[in-house]
């Protein structure tokens, strides 16, 4: 925990790269989200955390234009001074402002090579259309051989240069993980999401995730974590926000947070059993931290 | 023709206690013996209603039944003789045709010189063959094959690339059939200026593009079953009105079920040549095979392009590549209008060599039968759908004058069956497309062969 950054002062809006305000979504009868707003500072690493169902993946479905709230506001700045609304776009157009995001469960294409999955996240922001596909001409395949280079590029930065012609189906769990982040890095983000990257990975990829994860932020690129391994969490994150219930309860540095008695209660509920791998103090000691054994429930 | 369920589970050796009934050879012989049966009625003669028991009569107390009851009795002992010789596993009986095949294939991936010799020789074959052939078989190379041909290689793109089912994409063919019936004058209508069959192509391929952009554009939101039952309803829609079309708000603009007569040959009349395409089928295959060739490498470069990718990434993941920035209807429609305007092009190709359109050219049957060729052949694979369109129309054609002529679709059938049991990735499967069949059997991808995944939102 020495190599914890900084804890960020209040930013002023021209740090900001999201701006969530009080984002209601609701389910029929059922309010998944409810008023959330939270900031994120450009380059920085902010992490949502809360226990299952508590609304963390709809909040990222509605950053990215997979649900669409019923109140509130998301602002979006692909660079400081340019104000972009991301509600109301649909997922590719979210994808063209510069927010990519990755996927709970891996959704890779299978029947592609790691490679070739890299380059359609990069080929999402090139030109050749189908016609100059077909006749192949010179500013074609220079657009071919930029993406092949591009994609090689993020492949060795995400270390997986040797598997570059392994179909992505066949590598191991930790490998896809850091596949699709590749893939969403290819898109040239300026605000990456990724949703439990560390789900399923065993210690010694949750390390490699580790570094990964603070090598994207040194590159510049803004990172919205959603995670539950609390080790990975206060490493990484330079800010954290706590969800339950679709509420905002707390938000802060990670040392705020666990220091926090409304999170520790939202973890334990009062009077239960303590499963102590969940409370973020103590899990920040221990490791490698267990998930609750309900988390895979969630989706 | 046995089912396959029934070698899965427990595999009883020569020495297995089981009783007889649960052994697997016999289970198999057991169905195919009632297969022979089936057979042997269905190619029998049929009963009436003063003597409905002719059926059974002349089928089952017949001599003729010992001939499929012998014939399937052969295949048991052969499948059982063959399953012995290769131990317990259950082996592909084509493996020894198809691995040489393969392993050409595999190295011809790494190796240019014999990839382009291998070209070369096809080419040198499918140029000089056709001229020994006797003028019947010319003709149904162009008027069966070749045509055909093109509207696979253009439901490719639709089915195997992009992965829509699209059961009416007969439609395009005869919006392009009607174009060129218009533009060179042999509808009721007057066109607004007489053109050469080569002049409609373009006319025809951007009127088959806007029906296709006109029919995908509300209609792709839709996806898999929704989306074929939509295209299919559209492709009787364009023949209805054909056939209707005698009696438009008054006017005579289709000359309903009678179609259109005459239409002329094309010709060239430029650049210093001169030549017209006569009754002569040789002259339409070097046409069609110049066509073929460009349109070949033009969608190879396509599919291994960014165009390509992105439709391999909707096929396989709709919201994975909207995630990854891919406009997922901007694409899927790119893909229709893309078939949409291959299969015009042939619809002119065929109006003009044939000379006569009418709708019982475009009925969903046809529609169907393009399908089935790109499955047969292998989705996604070009020289899989050429040649699953060649052997599919070849067929009929050899069968023609040798079984009587309403059996002729019983062997269609049969040989469909065979594929699908043997080698359900089709002939010349695409890598992409056999690797995404083998993960979804073992339940990672897309359940559905053409790339569906279940479970997907929006």
């Amino acid at each position: 925990m020495s190599a914890q950054p900084v804890a960020s002062t209040a930013a002023t809006p021209n740090d900001l790269v999201l701006d969530v305000r009080d984002i209601t979504l609701r389910f029929g009868g059922l309010t998944s989200l409810d008023k959330v707003s939270l900031t994120h500072t450009r380059g920085e690493v902010l992490s949502v955390i809360g226990p299952n169902g508590a609304g963390k993946t709809s909040l990222f479905n509605c950053l990215t234009g997979v649900y669409f709230p019923q109140e509130g506001e998301v602002r979006f700045y692909p660079e400081a001074g340019v104000e972009r609304s991301v509600l109301g776009r649909k997922p590719y157009a979210v994808n063209r402002l510069g927010i990519a995001r990755t996927f709970q469960n891996i959704r890779l294409f299978n029947a592609l090579t790691a490679l070739e999955n890299v380059k359609i996240g990069i080929e999402s922001r090139q030109k050749t259309g189908p016609i100059g596909a077909m006749l192949h001409m010179p500013w074609n395949r220079r657009e071919e051989r930029e993406s092949d280079a591009e994609a090689f590029r993020l492949l060795e930065f995400v270390g997986l240069t040797k598997r570059a012609n392994e179909v992505s189906s066949s590598l191991p769990y930790g490998d896809q993980r850091r596949l699709e982040i590749a893939r969403a890095l290819g898109t040239r983000p300026q605000l990456l999401l990724l949703d439990e990257p560390a789900a399923g990975t065993n210690p010694a990829e949750k390390r490699q995730l580790e570094v990964l994860i603070r090598a994207i932020a040194e590159t510049g690129i803004s990172v919205l974590l959603i995670e539950h391994d609390m080790k990975l969490v206060m490493s990484v994150a330079t800010n954290v926000v706590v969800l339950n219930f679709g509420q905002v309860i707390a938000s802060g540095t990670p040392k705020e947070i666990q220091r926090d008695p409304s999170v520790v209660e939202a973890y334990l509920g009062s009077g239960d059993e303590a499963d102590s791998a969940a409370v973020p103090r103590k899990a920040a000691k221990k490791a490698p931290a267990k998930q609750p054994p309900a988390t895979r429930t969630e989706d | 023709m046995s089912n396959p369920t029934l070698e899965r589970g427990e595999t009883p050796g020569p020495g297995s206690r089981l009783p007889w009934h649960r052994n697997e050879d016999y289970r198999r012989m057991f169905s195919l013996l009632m297969v022979g049966l089936v057979v042997a009625l269905m190619t029998g003669p049929s009963g009436n209603r003063d003597h409905p028991t002719d059926g059974f009569t002349g089928s089952w107390f017949h001599p003729r039944v010992l001939l499929f009851l012998g014939a399937a009795a052969a295949i048991g002992v052969l499948m059982t003789l063959y399953d012995r010789s290769k131990g317990a596993g259950r082996r592909n009986p084509l493996q020894p045709v198809i691995a040489p095949i393969t392993a050409v294939r595999d190295r011809m991936t790494s190796q240019p010189l014999l990839r382009y010799s291998v070209y070369a020789a096809i080419l040198v074959f499918a140029v000089l063959y056709p001229m020994t052939l006797t003028p019947f078989w010319q003709r149904v190379l162009v008027d069966q094959i070749g045509v055909y041909v093109l509207l696979a290689l253009g439901l490719n793109i639709v089915v195997g690339l992009a992965g829509l089912l699209d059961l009416g994409y007969i439609a395009f063919f005869a919006i392009g059939a009607y174009t060129t019936a218009y533009f060179t004058g042999k509808l009721p209508v007057a066109p607004p200026f007489t053109l050469n069959p080569f002049e409609v192509v373009p006319i025809a391929i951007l009127a088959t593009l806007v029906a296709g952009v006109l029919l995908g554009g509300p209609t792709l939101r839709l996806r898999g079953d929704y989306l074929a039952i939509v295209t299919l309803g559209f492709g009787e829609i364009v023949r209805i009105l054909a056939v209707n079309g005698d009696a438009f708000f008054g006017t005579n603009v289709t000359n309903g079920p009678r179609g259109a007569v005459g239409i002329p040959h094309p010709s060239i009349h430029a650049f210093g040549i001169n030549y017209d395409w006569t009754l002569k089928s040789l002259p339409y295959y070097y046409l069609l095979l110049v066509l073929v060739v460009g349109l070949l490498i033009a969608f190879n470069r396509l599919e291994n392009s960014r165009v390509g990718r992105a439709w391999t990434a909707i096929r396989e993941d709709e919201v994975a590549a909207a995630a990854s920035g891919v406009p997922t209807v901007k694409y899927k429609l790119m893909a229709f209008a893309i078939g949409a305007s291959t299969s015009g092009f042939a619809g002119v190709l065929y109006a003009s060599k044939v000379g006569f359109i009418s709708p019982d050219n475009f009925l969903l049957l046809f529609s169907l039968l393009v399908v089935t060729m790109v499955i047969f052949g292998g989705m996604g694979s070009l020289p899989g759908v050429v040649l699953g369109a060649a052997v599919l129309q070849w067929m009929p054609q050899v069968l023609r004058g040798k079984v009587p002529p309403e059996d002729r679709y019983i062997y269609f059938g049969a040989l469909l069956i065979l594929m699908m049991i043997f080698r359900p990735q089709g002939l010349l499967p695409s890598r992409r497309r056999s690797r995404e069949l083998k993960l979804s059997e073992e339940g990672l991808g897309g359940a559905d062969s053409l790339g569906a995944t279940p479970g997907t939102t929006s």
